[in-house]
């Protein structure tokens, strides 16, 4: 039969990748002067398996360099060879170097080997020097398991001597299945010999007492009978001889002796069969149901049995449930009110568990966004001469694969940004009175519905003075402003601010921190700093736990119903008339604490009619996206309640102000709002803002 | 029909050799690591048990070792997945009470091949 390599593929890069992981992260923890075992076994066995995997599916050029690798690793496992700092880089360069190959194969193009080469050579330096004679005894005494005889193919058959082991059947090893094997290879007679069977009382049933002599004739090559006994040969006596033409009697004799019966079995070798057949008997009735492989897709996710046995849990109570439910309303009567009103918590609690459940399927640990930090803080240090320590905290907090997906890349940029900008060089800090050591720390924890990153770091924290003068310069604020801290510290996610007086290498790539924040916005989550002077800050980055479920507040203007996103309400205020004023140009502000906020009309906007289209007889409800306040004005707020969201975009197409809708619980549907959108839709951008509170040269609150 | 009990913490090489034996027609049973084979084989009847040597938790080698203290699987069939590299592994799985080895790399014909060695 045949067998497709190529359907195992996908699996097997995903988990190499998970392995280069490891051994990336185990290479960054070594410490060169204590090396602990486990940690180089570790890493030894990521290797072991890419090579093992690579080498099975047909990755020759991933094999033949994880190999040396590999060799080297065994080396260092066996204390035959010293690992050095140096040697930590190199096989941290290897594990790129695999990542980049692998991902060549993945994406089918070609595997450029000449990275691969120039380390392959600089481990066979390694290799030739301390440790190479013992690897190469290794392979030499594996692949000459004695071969005593020329290999004879002329002869007309063989005499083989087999006595083996006494134990050779507590190995699981059968002579019969080697007889076996051996008639296929030409005609054989098998002659036991008995000898040295002890007397009845001295028998243990479980070994085997017997030798034989066997007749191949045929074709057959000594190789092929080497490999028969290839598992046995090491501890068993066996001696192989030619046949050759001219030994016609012999052979003759040979035949005569075979009509003899067949070798005698030792009674137990029967039992033996006997329970094998029983075993296979029982293990027929009780047989496991063959698991269908699931189909590698592009996009799998990896999921824990214990979240799918707990599902399963789910839906049988959510059967029971029903079924429950069914029967009381086959014959209702007001009676059983009660008994309904408790089917339909427990329905609603099965649904709720259910609901969370499947979104935990969903779920990762950050640990997969948080893997590649260590490595890049430890790269990143070096170029920029600081010295770091990375802190971990929460790696087993959980969030939505697609949230986690998305939020790497932001990642990456804050944590670039606090090595590049926030921590000191090591003499400066040593001048501030500070721990040489500059230290991160990625700390993950759940809040509510949401999940909270921080990165945070013990850096010089922001500096307030440039960063206002920036913002002056460049035109995001005007002198006049009187700005918090916390608004100050917020200008760094303006669009068009940089402070990076020299475009690094590190953190000046044109991607400022406004597509930091533009990015976790799209996420529905926020990130806000918070920076003490020389002694850091802190980024916070606060994201829903999933895309799919969004906690909305449900508001209604005339006959719709629509949805804003919980977490983009600032407060819902009911106006009287000091606090609006009627700017030139038609749009109207509503005063709140000394700021000034457009007010949009949303009947207006959508052009529905509402039950009131003043501001003074509705309701406003601050909203806050990309930065930039509005009121909207609403006729009423109805119940807050978690939605599921439904793309509008892949079902109809884009419509701006909306990011999505849902099915209520009367099953009409709602449009869920995107403030961004929606600001922009009314036409009251940061433009309008700005003006709007120059204007009235505001005190901030 | 028989039943083989495959173990390797590598799920590519789980997948293949599992895939392979069924379309032979085989049941497999499968186990990540040395630990939850040995709890797996305790639970079923197995005629033959294929692991892989470098494995977390327990590796192949104690694995064949507690296999062989177990009544069910003093003489049970046990081929171990090497790598050619690692001779001296091949010494102790011996020593561990294992029946014989398979060399990695290997395709599936060789496997069966191999199988069909021990199962007839």
């Amino acid at each position: 039969m045949s067998v497709d390599l190529s359907q195992f593929h996908q699996v097997f890069f995903e988990e190499s990748y998970e392995g280069l992981d490891v051994m990336e992260s185990a290479l960054l923890n070594i410490d060169i002067s204590a090396i602990d075992d486990e940690t180089i076994n570790e890493i030894f066995r990521a290797a072991h398996s890419i090579k093992g995997g690579s080498g099975t599916f047909g990755f020759k050029e991933i094999a033949d360099f994880t190999h040396v690798v590999e060799t080297l690793l065994d080396l260092i496992r066996s204390d035959q060879f010293e690992m050095k700092a140096d040697h930590v880089d190199l096989f941290l360069k290897s594990v790129d170097c695999i990542r980049t190959m692998i991902n060549q194969f993945e994406s089918g193009v070609s595997c450029d080997l000449e990275v691969a080469d120039e380390l392959k050579a600089a481990f066979t330096v390694l290799l030739d020097g301390e440790g190479a004679a013992d690897g190469d005894s290794n392979q030499d005494g594996l692949s000459s398991t004695g071969e005593p005889h020329d290999p004879q193919s002329g002869a007309d058959g063989w005499q083989i001597y087999f006595k083996p082991e006494l134990d050779i059947l507590r190995t699981g090893n059968d002579p019969v299945r080697m007889f076996r094997e051996l008639s296929e290879l030409g005609e054989l007679s098998v002659v036991a010999v008995t000898d040295g069977i002890p007397s009845i009382s001295d028998i243990d049933p479980e070994s085997c007492y017997m030798a034989w002599n066997l007749t191949l004739i045929g074709e057959a090559t000594e190789a092929q009978i080497d490999e028969v006994f290839e598992w046995v040969v090491d501890d068993s006596e066996l001696v192989i001889t030619p046949l050759m033409p001219i030994d016609g009697q012999e052979t003759n004799s040979n035949e005569d002796e075979l009509t003899a019966p067949t070798p005698i079995e030792p009674d137990e070798k029967d039992e033996i069969i006997d329970k094998e057949v029983a075993d296979v008997k029982q293990s027929e009735t009780k047989k496991l149901v063959a698991k269908k492989e699931v189909k590698t897709e592009s996009a799998s996710i990896r999921v824990g049995t214990d979240k799918i046995d707990d599902l399963i849990n789910m839906v049988g109570e959510l059967v029971i449930t029903q079924s429950m439910l069914e029967e009381l309303g086959k014959e209702f009567t007001i009676e059983n009110l009660p008994k309904l009103m408790e089917g339909l918590a427990q329905l609603s609690m099965h649904t709720r568990e259910l609901q969370e459940n499947v979104m935990r399927i969903r779920m990762l640990p950050i640990s997969f966004a948080f893997s590649r930090f260590p490595r890049l803080v430890h790269d990143m240090s070096k170029s920029l001469n600081k010295k770091v320590e990375l802190v971990l905290l929460g790696e087993q907090t959980e969030l939505d694969k697609t949230v986690m997906e998305r939020i790497g890349d932001p990642l990456v940029h804050l944590v670039r940004n606090s090595l590049d900008h926030g921590l000191e060089l090591p003499e400066q800090r040593l001048a501030a009175g500070k721990d040489e050591m500059g230290k991160i720390t990625l700390n993950a924890f759940h809040q509510g519905g949401n999940i909270i990153i921080q990165i945070i770091d013990d850096g010089a924290g922001l500096n307030k003075e440039r960063i206002l003068s920036k913002a002056i310069e460049n035109g995001l604020v005007s002198a006049s402003d009187h700005l918090s801290d916390d608004q100050i510290n917020d200008l760094i996610f303006l669009p068009g601010f940089s402070t990076a007086e020299a475009v690094t290498d590190i953190s000046g790539r044109g991607v400022g921190m406004d597509v930091v924040r533009r990015n976790i916005q799209e996420l529905n989550g926020s990130v806000e700093v918070e920076s003490t002077e020389g002694e850091g800050s802190v980024f916070t980055i606060r994201l829903p736990l999933t895309l799919a479920i969004l906690d909305g507040q449900l508001i209604s203007v005339g006959e719709q119903v629509y949805i804003f996103p919980l977490v983009s309400i600032v407060e819902s205020i009911q106006t009287h008339d000091q606090m609006i004023h009627r700017v030139s140009g038609g749009c109207d502000v509503l005063r709140l604490r000394n700021e000034y906020i457009p007010i949009v009309k949303l009947w207006d906007v959508f052009n529905i009619k509402p039950k009131h289209e003043t501001v003074e007889d509705g309701l406003l409800v601050i909203v806050e996206g990309d930065n930039i306040k509005i009121a909207v004005l609403v006729d009423d707020l109805l119940g807050q309640q978690q939605v599921v969201i439904k793309s509008i975009r892949e079902n109809y197409r884009p419509v701006h102000g909306v990011s999505g809708a849902t099915i209520l619980g009367n099953g009409t549907v709602s449009l869920i709002l995107d403030i961004s959108g929606l600001i922009k839709l009314a036409g009251v951008g940061r433009d309008t803002y700005k003006k709007i509170n120059d204007a009235n040269d505001t005190e901030a609150a | 029909m028989a039943t083989i009990l495959a173990v390797d913490d590598s799920a590519s090489m789980r997948q293949m050799v599992s895939f392979t034996l069924k379309g032979a027609g085989y049941d497999v049973i499968e186990a990540e690591d040395g630990q939850k084979a040995l709890d797996k084989a305790k639970g079923s009847a197995v005629d033959l048990v294929l692991t892989d040597v470098n494995m977390p938790v327990m590796d192949g080698i104690e694995l064949v070792k507690n296999l062989r203290t177990l009544p069910d699987y003093k003489f049970t069939p046990i081929l171990m997945l090497t790598t050619e590299s690692a001779g001296d592994k091949k010494v102790q799985g011996k020593n561990a009470g294992a029946t014989g080895w398979l060399v990695k790399p290997f395709n599936p014909e060789q496997l069966l091949a191999t199988i069909k060695k021990v199962m007839g």
